[in-house]
């Protein structure tokens, strides 16, 4: 098994579409100010200086990005947080780039209501690009604003002056620290639209892999996740769920369990059940009887798991035109001398966090402190604040790394469980931790979603028509209510979650990736979104590109194969973006493209995306083969090119691609939540099997385009959707049928070939 | 009273025999480098060396492994002295949100304690009862390569 690093083409620098750092870094180019309804903006994060690059836009005071001690000490903050993709060590690298300070003389802070600016979620593949870009800047403008004032003090000019260390240095010998600079400036101002230019060559953090600062204490059993906490006179909390949604409470033994040793008490508010004891095992045995004890009425079945495709196309929906087009002239007449109709379908996934959910809760003293692994402390604070009535300022939510979350998991909803239980024991911090089938059945599911495509080319190979319709649930059921938080719904007053909306193009939701970055005239394309569900679906990485990236990959091939036309030689023919044909042109050279190994079973796959169409490229090529006996996938070889804007650290950004490399083959391969009418089956491991050590490639190869002094462009969704994609084709190069249904792999799929 | 010995050291505890290894690690020792998972012996997380052997320390009860010695992440090294497997890890960058890791660490330690050269084959089928959901898979193979070359069984 080979893991490839294949070095950072530093020769790909020649795309500078505005040829001015600054304004480059201000904004993902072609996105202008369509965020405003995006997953990471739609949470009370209001703009308040449009004009300003990245989170400052939400957050111009410079002071709320980076505080000077009087013992200069500097301290930096974002509203983001380490989901385990290694952005706070990139953050940091950036901040200490502009700040040239080295970075173990930063204290960074991660999100905390009482702390750090509201940048809302953590989701994305934003980070980079919101608070990157906005700390790129502010400490720039800071370093600027205390060599000035320095300058000041010192009737020198400014141009004379240099920095080592966070020290300001004059040529005749004179120094100062910042803090001492700090004297004469006032940091609670709007940062400036400008900020003092830095050209990418003098860089000397930024495009380093500086190793993660929090990988040491990861490795050795430091107290690095909020699983890990322990508060004095620390309380253990399990939840007790329903047997499946709808669910009502009949009845429960209540004296049972509170006579158990350990000083069980029951909290117990409608629905909502949950144990508080002294020691953890204690808290267990009582939530193992109270799931005995507890009498439920039936609830709401769930449908059959065979029709859900159908079923998507007949419930209550709301239908959302993504895109109209014509061309202006007629095409030639023979635009649809090739076409391809498909549906192609999706099943629901899970996040399947190793860690199922935890948090921890004290009320104390009339205030509320939450430690939680969400990706958005200030919508979750919202939301607790107003599930228990208390006023804003009354909760304070603490973000502490977790499990890995892949989007909306069961972290909010942990987080709920605990302030709920720790109001009920008032002054006593109180950990609750959620059980392995408790995450595995009541997570925000990923949707299962239907597509179908009807496509065209003409006889030279150039696509004509590409319309698609498209079926999902919601993808973006984060917490704008306090009846987006699961236990909400289980109380004696339920609340009611917020009415779902997509996320608007061109971020996307469902139709995430819809529209073919390709050259297409003739475009119809249309999102149904389903309202009422059977199961509660909400973010997973890459929202619906998973699959659109699938079907227009899909579609691709077919299209290339009845015109005679190798496949990478037709996607090239249908695009324009210099920097798409970059990547596609170097995996296309690095892979060998089209050469294969011969043998039975095997087949090569090719696949292109640019994530969301305004954020990273990424082209992939695989080669597969499969046991035909046993329906066995091996992945031989993996070759990909990535282009993500500046590289901030080139390793960090190999890591997460080499992670949505595997977690993407799992998914597309093998995953796939199991149920009937009497509930979810995938309760554990053993009902939702992913992928393990003996199924990984043999052998991957990453190439990274680097973009010197172009946005941060995010990386930790880029890979999804195309690695599915190209598993896509390369399964069907291998078996010589079309495979349309994902999960690809699923038990028994080999019987069909 | 159960006694636990664990990296080399006995503590007495009064706990519930079919207490699991894992609470008692986790609640009554301070060790945070087992992780709960599952519970069911699924996933891996919680692995520790019970002599010799990777165990799940989620469904192993305490009294069945009084007076046997444990071994867990801590054992192997700290993050300022890092043992050799541990800095392999470091050196190759072999986490995401790392979560998985101590246990993957524990089973890979496992396997290098009793397996002097496994081929690529061994590693990854030694490995296989232990999960990852980041896709830091390639990295913890490459890490554990790095700690085999060094020819240190740590």
């Amino acid at each position: 098994m080979k893991r490839r690093d294949a070095g950072i083409d530093q020769g790909r620098r020649a795309f500078l579409i505005n040829g001015a750092l600054v304004v480059g870094f201000a904004m993902v180019p072609g996105a202008g100010r369509a965020f405003a309804d995006t997953e990471v903006d739609t949470l009370g994060t209001q703009v308040l200086a449009p004009d300003l690059p990245g989170s400052l836009r939400t957050n111009p005071f410079l002071d709320a990005w980076i505080r000077i001690d009087e013992q200069n000490v500097i301290t930096v903050y974002t509203g983001k947080v380490e989901l385990g993709t290694g952005v706070k060590t990139a953050l940091l690298q950036v901040a200490a780039e502009r700040l040239e300070v080295e970075p173990h003389l930063i204290v960074f802070m991660t999100a905390d209501t009482a702390l750090t600016p509201n940048e809302g979620y953590t989701a994305g593949s934003h980070t980079m690009f919101d608070s990157g870009t906005a700390l790129f800047n502010a400490a720039a403008q800071v370093r600027q604003l205390l060599l000035e004032s320095a300058a000041r003090q010192w009737r020198t000019p400014v141009e004379q002056l240099g920095t080592q260390d966070a020290v300001i240095q004059c040529p005749d010998g004179k120094s100062m620290t910042y803090a001492q600079a700090l004297a004469g400036v006032e940091l609670h101002r709007y940062a400036s639209a400008q900020s003092p230019i830095m050209a990418p060559e003098r860089f000397t953090r930024i495009g380093q892999s500086l190793p993660r600062i929090d990988i040491p204490a990861k490795v050795s059993g430091g107290a690095s996740y909020v699983q890990d906490m322990r508060l004095p006179g620390m309380l253990h909390a399990r939840v007790i769920r329903p047997p499946r949604r709808g669910c009502q409470l009949e009845g429960i033994d209540q004296a049972a369990i509170e006579n158990m040793p350990g000083h069980v008490t029951l909290v117990r508010n409608g629905s909502y059940l949950a144990v508080v004891a002294e020691d953890e095992w204690q808290a267990i045995k009582a939530m193992r009887s109270g799931y005995e004890l507890a009498r439920w009425s039936q609830g709401d079945p769930l449908p059959d798991a065979a029709n859900i495709h159908q079923l998507l196309t007949q419930l209550p929906a709301k239908r959302y035109p993504i895109r109209n087009t014509v061309a202006s002239s007629p095409g030639p007449a023979d635009s649809s001398a090739h076409s391809w109709k498909a549906t192609l379908t999706k099943q629901y996934l899970m996040h399947g966090s190793i860690g199922p959910s935890c948090s921890l809760a004290w009320f104390n003293e009339g205030t509320l402190t939450v430690w939680t692994h969400t990706q958005g402390v200030y919508p979750l604070r919202a939301g607790i604040a107003e599930l228990l009535g208390l006023p804003l300022e009354k909760v304070r939510c603490v973000h502490v790394e977790g499990s890995g979350c892949y989007g909306h998991n069961g972290a909010d909803d942990a987080a709920a469980d605990a302030a709920l239980i720790a109001m009920a024991v008032p002054g006593k911090p109180v950990r609750v931790q959620w059980m392995r089938e408790q995450e595995h059945l009541w997570e925000p599911y990923s949707s299962a979603m239907r597509v179908e495509l009807d496509v065209t080319a003409d006889a030279a190979g150039h696509l004509g028509r590409w319309n698609t319709e498209l079926w999902t649930t919601p993808h973006n059921e984060r917490i704008v209510n306090a009846g987006r938080l699961l236990p909400a719904w289980l109380l004696a007053q339920p609340v009611a979650p917020a009415p779902s909306i997509p996320i608007a193009q061109p971020e996307g939701d469902g139709d995430r990736n819809v529209i073919p970055l390709y050259d297409v005239a003739n475009s119809r394309i249309n999102m149904t979104f389903v309202t009422q569900m059977p199961f509660r679906t909400s973010a997973m990485r890459s929202l619906g590109a998973h699959v659109n990236v699938f079907g227009i990959e899909s579609a691709m091939d077919e299209l290339a194969a009845q015109a005679g036309i190798d496949p990478v030689e037709f996607r090239l023919r249908n695009i324009s973006d210099p920097r798409a044909r970059a990547v596609i042109e170097q995996v296309a050279k690095a892979f060998g493209w089209p050469a294969r190994a011969g043998g039975p079973g095997s087949g090569i796959g090719f696949a292109f995306a640019r994530y969301k169409n305004i954020m990273g490229y990424c082209a992939i090529a695989v080669q597969v083969h499969v046991q035909r006996q046993t329906g066995e996938v091996v992945i031989d070889r993996v070759v990909t090119a990535v282009d993500v804007g500046q590289v901030v650290s080139p390793d960090g950004l190999r890591n997460q691609v080499e992670g949505g490399i595997i977690q993407s083959a799992s998914w597309t391969l093998y995953e796939q939540v199991d149920y009937d009418p009497a509930g979810v089956r995938s309760y554990d491991w053993s009902g939702y099997p992913i992928l393990r050590f003996p199924a990984l490639p043999l052998d991957v190869e990453v190439h990274v385009l680097d973009q010197p002094g172009q946005p941060f462009l995010g990386a930790a969704e880029i890979v999804q959707g195309p690695m599915a994609a190209a598993l896509g084709n390369a399964l069907s190069n291998a078996t010589g049928k079309r495979l349309l249904s994902l999960p690809l792999a699923r038990s028994g799929w080999h019987r069909s070939l | 009273m159960i006694t636990l010995n664990v990296n080399g050291t006995d503590h007495s505890l009064d706990i519930d025999p079919d207490m699991p290894l894992l609470y008692a690690l986790r609640n009554h020792l301070q060790l945070n480098g087992a992780k709960y998972g599952c519970g069911l012996g699924q996933c891996g997380a919680c692995t520790v060396i019970v002599e010799g052997k990777p165990v799940f320390s989620c469904v192993l009860p305490s009294g069945a492994v009084a007076g046997r010695a444990v071994k867990t992440v801590e054992g192997l090294g700290s993050a300022d002295k890092p043992g050799v497997l541990q800095q392999a890890f470091i050196d190759n960058q072999a986490a995401q949100c790392g979560y998985c890791i101590a246990g993957m660490i524990m089973r890979a330690q496992a396997l290098i304690d009793t397996v002097a050269a496994p081929t690529d084959e061994q590693i990854r089928t030694h490995m296989a009862p232990n999960l990852c959901r980041c896709g830091t898979h390639l990295r913890i193979f490459a890490a554990i390569k790095a700690a085999l070359a060094t020819g240190v069984k740590g």
